[in-house]
């Protein structure tokens, strides 16, 4: 059977997954030995059941991040934090240092102090998501097997760490493969 | 000035003295309860009582009882030592009245109180005895003769094989062997030596050292001149701590006084042995007590610990060989010189000999400085002592060594308070601060306490105690704030083992004392405290969800 | 000088007297990391990560400052070391603000390295996420604490080579923080020399040239090695 592998995209820039595009040729290859569930690539709704692996994107950041990240925790056997943001929680959680009021201090930066037109937060309860007093890494969040930092990771390094994965073997990155930044 | 002048002034003394003495304690304990009103109102109610011939009234030193004070002492009024507690500005009349009869509610207190009567004072002989602010008081009480017996009578190997004899350790909290730094200082070449003396005493709760300074000055000065003579330096510092200001003051005047009668200075005893003596004021930071830290902050630099060796006693001060002892290791020095190393040694354990000074504080009846031998079982401090926890209470730990030392759980009492014993429980003998805790204590605040001071008095030069203490405290504060995980606990034992063995200093390697004592003989307190994960087993732990944000 | 003899990690080697541990490992190709450690000033043996096993003593000694005996037997490798070493580099991550995606020296960062040499893949230690400052008030370089691991080579350098004495340690534990003399904005420092060893000498993106974007701050070693030969051994060329 087909490994089920699933991505998702939580506080990031996206720019994994566009790493993730870029092993080119190697995808097609890849197609041929797994079964990818559910990713922002694909259009699929909700996070399936009995996922083998999942590579997560970006750090946790919202109520939203955190839910579907619980779930994902339940439903997957082995979870790898895909990059720097959901290894470290770097840009991103850049705002922690201004406090225990960033989250009002970033809002209002974003959507008031620098808009010109209808300056104002988005609210809309159930819709958009509270964010959470600290952006925090994945593995601060829920237990994660492994660890793919970069930013983004060069596709060589997801290539080769999926290339582990799929042949059965445990993944491990080694010396410059471990690079932050 | 030669001995019969001394002896000679010391009688002219003596004889001035009054039949009856009213000792009123002016140690910082004691003044903050205005001792110094207390004593002006005694002397102007002598005058006005007109016994002005008769009966003076003495400053004095810490009598020790300081959790009773202020503290009266009252000498030549009956065979026996009266003594008044919690005295009052306004007992003035009522006491003085009392020395002719009179009635006197102030509270009267039990000179043969356990509390007194399990002492055995060699380092605070004098004090609440002597006035420390008059050298001749001290020269009467005997002082000086040891360092003329040294100048005049014996070799500089001489000095060092009695105070090796004695079997003296360390009083500033590792235990080293006296006699073993003395003869390495006094064997390392150099043209130049200094003798340091650490008062910058930073464990919180403690201040058996400052109550020697404040009560008796002379005593650590000439065991300073002892040890400056047997090691062959000339030049000493005592490092003080500036929320000293009482013992700084006692200290100035001490030297002073001593230079004027030829006993600091040049030629001592009219010898070929000079000795001069400054002191140096630390800015109050703990790892300055380090001895190293403290070599640089007397040398004017920031006061951060180096690696050893070299140790201080080939390379100390500006690079000469350096004495450094602790204010009570100095303070045995002369009674040894005088009743001989053999008979300190005949006091305490095999390896912990003379006696300990502790400031015995917490939830217990009788707070004060002891000073007790070696070898004396914990509980009869505790329980005899101390009196046990107050009411309703019950002892449930006693913490010493501070925040390098631990917590000894009551089932452990009997254990005698000796240097092995005490590190055998994980805890440590320090330089003697003991705290009592009774059964409403949480060992598990009580370990972040101590972990938060470390983590504040960290120099920040190394990154195991500057980063590693930090962490410490943060996953405590976890814990005890009901965020924390089994996996948590986990990581906070990893670096209770990582900052010990890592640390450059000994601040940072006995840091995580206090958790691993208290997770030793507390766990349960522990992992009472921990939270299963709400998102399975493996998960790293817990993350504070938002409450809404509206800017 | 009398040569000692004496091995590391099983092999035996030889040495001048007075040399450290560090020297000799270097000399005979065996690889220690450090951070505190830098070529051309006295050593402090604060980043307690160049820590060796000696034979004879439970404690772990700082190569950089450990002098060589005759016959000392060293162990610079082992899983306790390593372990270590590892949770070291995590605390450092952990204490300060690293963002490596947009810093200076992304790619030439000694802490960045170490990080992936001892394997590190990530922290498990709580960020602390502490707030400090960038001071940009220079006219030439800036320092940005949020990077800084207080590894006082800079403090040194200033001192020991330069002799301005610009650059100091105020504060206490992770307060700790590198000044310009008494605490003034570095611009208002009449002390600074505008040498940039400092710059030079720093391991990671604290210190930089301004107008250096994210990757573009190479501390320029050499120039420091090329001025303590000059000193110290009179050697002009390189
Ligand atoms: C963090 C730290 C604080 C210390 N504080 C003191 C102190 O306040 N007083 C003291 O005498 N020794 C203190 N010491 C111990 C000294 O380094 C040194 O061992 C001692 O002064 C030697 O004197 P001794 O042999 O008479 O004990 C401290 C050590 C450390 C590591
Ligand atoms: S152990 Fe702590 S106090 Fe000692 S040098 Fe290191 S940081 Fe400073
Ligand atoms: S200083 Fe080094 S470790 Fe820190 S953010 Fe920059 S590149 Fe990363
Ligand atoms: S600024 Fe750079 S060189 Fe200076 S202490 Fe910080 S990291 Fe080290
Ligand atoms: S301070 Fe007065 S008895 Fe101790
Ligand atoms: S290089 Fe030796 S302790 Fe830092």
């Amino acid at each position: 059977m087909k490994l089920r592998v699933a991505t998702v995209w939580l506080g990031g820039c996206s720019g994994c997954h566009m790493s993730f595009l870029d092993m080119d040729e190697y995808l097609i290859e890849l197609a041929g030995l797994i079964d990818l569930v559910y990713s922002p690539v694909i259009d699929v709704k909700e996070f399936p059941d009995q996922v083998d692996v999942c590579l997560i994107e970006g750090a946790v950041c919202n109520e939203d991040n955190l839910e579907i990240l619980r779930k994902i925790r339940e439903r997957t056997r082995v979870l790898v934090s895909f990059g720097d943001c959901a290894v470290t929680g770097n840009v991103p959680a850049m705002r922690n240092p201004f406090g225990d009021d960033n989250r009002t201090d970033v809002l209002q930066r974003a959507y008031i102090d620098n808009t010109q037109d209808n300056p104002g937060v988005p609210k809309a309860d159930g819709i958009v998501p509270q964010l959470l007093e600290r952006v925090v890494p994945v593995h601060e969040a829920v237990y994660v097997e492994y660890f793919l930092p970069g930013c983004p990771p060069p596709a060589a390094r997801i290539q080769e760490i999926l290339g582990q994965i799929v042949t059965g073997q445990t993944p491990k990155l080694t010396g410059p493969q471990l690079k932050f930044g | 000035m030669q001995l019969d002048d001394l002896n000679a002034l010391v009688a002219k003394h003596v004889g001035a003295r009054k039949k009856i003495v009213l000792r009123t304690c002016m140690s910082a304990g004691c003044m903050s309860s205005q001792a110094d009103v207390i004593k002006k109102n005694l002397e102007a109610e002598v005058k006005a009582q007109g016994l002005e011939a008769d009966v003076e009234v003495r400053r004095v030193g810490c009598m020790g009882f300081c959790g009773q004070g202020p503290l009266i002492g009252v000498d030549g009024l009956s065979a026996k030592e009266k003594l008044f507690e919690f005295v009052k500005p306004t007992d003035a009349p009522a006491i003085v009245g009392s020395l002719k009869g009179g009635a006197c509610d102030v509270q009267a207190g039990n000179p043969d109180h356990p509390f007194f009567a399990k002492q055995m004072r060699i380092v605070r002989a004098n004090g609440g005895i002597v006035d420390p602010e008059r050298i001749e008081d001290y020269l009467a009480a005997g002082g000086y003769q040891a360092l003329h017996q040294v100048l005049t009578e014996m070799q500089l190997a001489g000095v060092v094989e009695e105070i090796t004899k004695s079997g003296l350790r360390g009083r500033g909290g590792a235990g080293f062997l006296t006699g073993l730094k003395w003869g390495t200082v006094a064997k390392s070449a150099g043209a130049k030596k200094y003798v340091v003396c650490n008062g910058d005493e930073g464990d919180p709760g403690a201040f058996m050292d400052r109550s020697v300074l404040e009560s008796d000055p002379h005593l650590v000065l000439e065991g300073m001149a002892i040890a400056a003579y047997a090691v062959g330096a000339d030049q000493g510092f005592l490092y003080v701590r500036a929320e000293y200001p009482l013992a700084i003051a006692r200290l100035q005047t001490a030297i002073k006084q001593a230079k004027q009668l030829g006993l600091l200075g040049g030629g001592i005893f009219e010898s070929p042995f000079n000795f001069n003596v400054d002191i140096r004021i630390g800015a109050g930071a703990f790892v300055c007590g380090e001895e190293t830290a403290l070599m640089a902050s007397v040398e004017g630099k920031r006061g951060t610990p180096r690696p050893r060796p070299p140790f201080p006693a080939e390379s100390g001060l500006w690079g000469c060989p350096t004495l450094i002892n602790n204010v009570e290791t100095f303070a045995n020095i002369t009674a040894i010189i005088n009743r001989g190393g053999a008979w300190y040694a005949g006091i305490g354990t095999e390896k912990s000999k003379g006696t300990k000074v502790f400031a015995l504080t917490g939830k217990i009846r009788n707070n004060g400085l002891i000073e007790v031998p070696m070898g004396i079982p914990l509980r009869q401090i505790v329980e005899e002592m101390g009196g046990g926890a107050p009411a309703g209470g019950q002892i449930k730990s006693v913490q010493t060594g501070g925040p390098s030392g631990g917590c000894i759980p009551a089932a452990y009492l009997d254990t005698p308070v000796d240097y092995e014993s005490l590190t055998k429980l994980g805890s440590i003998m320090g330089s003697g601060g003991m705290v009592v805790m009774d059964d409403a204590t949480n060992m598990v605040e009580i370990a972040k306490f101590y972990m938060e001071f470390c983590m504040e008095e960290s120099c920040g030069k190394c990154i195991p105690c500057r980063t590693g203490t930090a962490q410490m405290f943060h996953l405590l504060e976890k814990i005890t704030q009901r965020r924390g995980t089994a996996r948590d606990l986990a990581k906070l034992e990893e670096l209770c083992d990582m900052v010990r063995h890592t640390s450059l200093c000994g601040l940072g390697q006995t840091a995580p004392n206090p958790v691993a004592s208290t997770l030793k003989f507390f766990r349960a307190e522990y992992e009472a405290l921990l939270q299963p994960d709400p998102h399975g087993p493996r998960a790293n732990g817990s993350v504070k969800t938002a409450e809404a944000v509206t800017p | 000088m009398a040569a000692k003899t004496l091995i590391i990690d099983g092999k035996e080697v030889s040495a001048e007297e007075g040399a450290t541990v560090l020297q000799v490992a270097r000399d005979n190709g065996v690889k220690l990391p450090t951070l505190c450690h830098l070529e051309g000033v006295y050593d402090v043996g604060a980043c307690r990560l160049c820590l060796v096993e000696i034979a004879g003593t439970t404690k772990l000694l700082p190569a950089c400052t450990t002098k060589i005996s005759e016959g000392m037997r060293i162990t610079t490798d082992s899983d306790r070391l390593r372990k270590y070493r590892r949770m070291t580099i995590e605390l450092l991550f952990a204490e300060r603000n690293h963002v490596c995606a947009v810093c200076v020296s992304n790619g030439h960062c000694e802490l960045q390295t170490l990080a992936y040499s001892l394997g590190m893949d990530h922290v498990r230690y709580d960020y602390i996420f502490p707030k400090w400052n960038v001071d940009l008030t220079h006219r030439m370089f800036g320092m940005d604490h949020n990077r800084c691991i207080l590894c006082t080579r800079c403090v040194r350098v200033c001192w020991h080579i330069e002799g301005a004495g610009t650059k100091n340690v105020a504060g206490r534990g992770a307060t700790s923080k590198i000044i310009s003399d008494l605490n003034q904005p570095w611009g208002d420092s009449e002390s600074c020399t505008e040498c940039g060893k400092c710059v030079m000498a720093c391991p990671t993106g604290a210190l930089f040239n301004k107008g250096t974007t994210t990757g573009e701050m190479e501390h320029d070693r050499d120039k420091l090695e090329f001025i303590v030969n000059a000193r110290e051994k009179q050697q002009w060329l390189p």
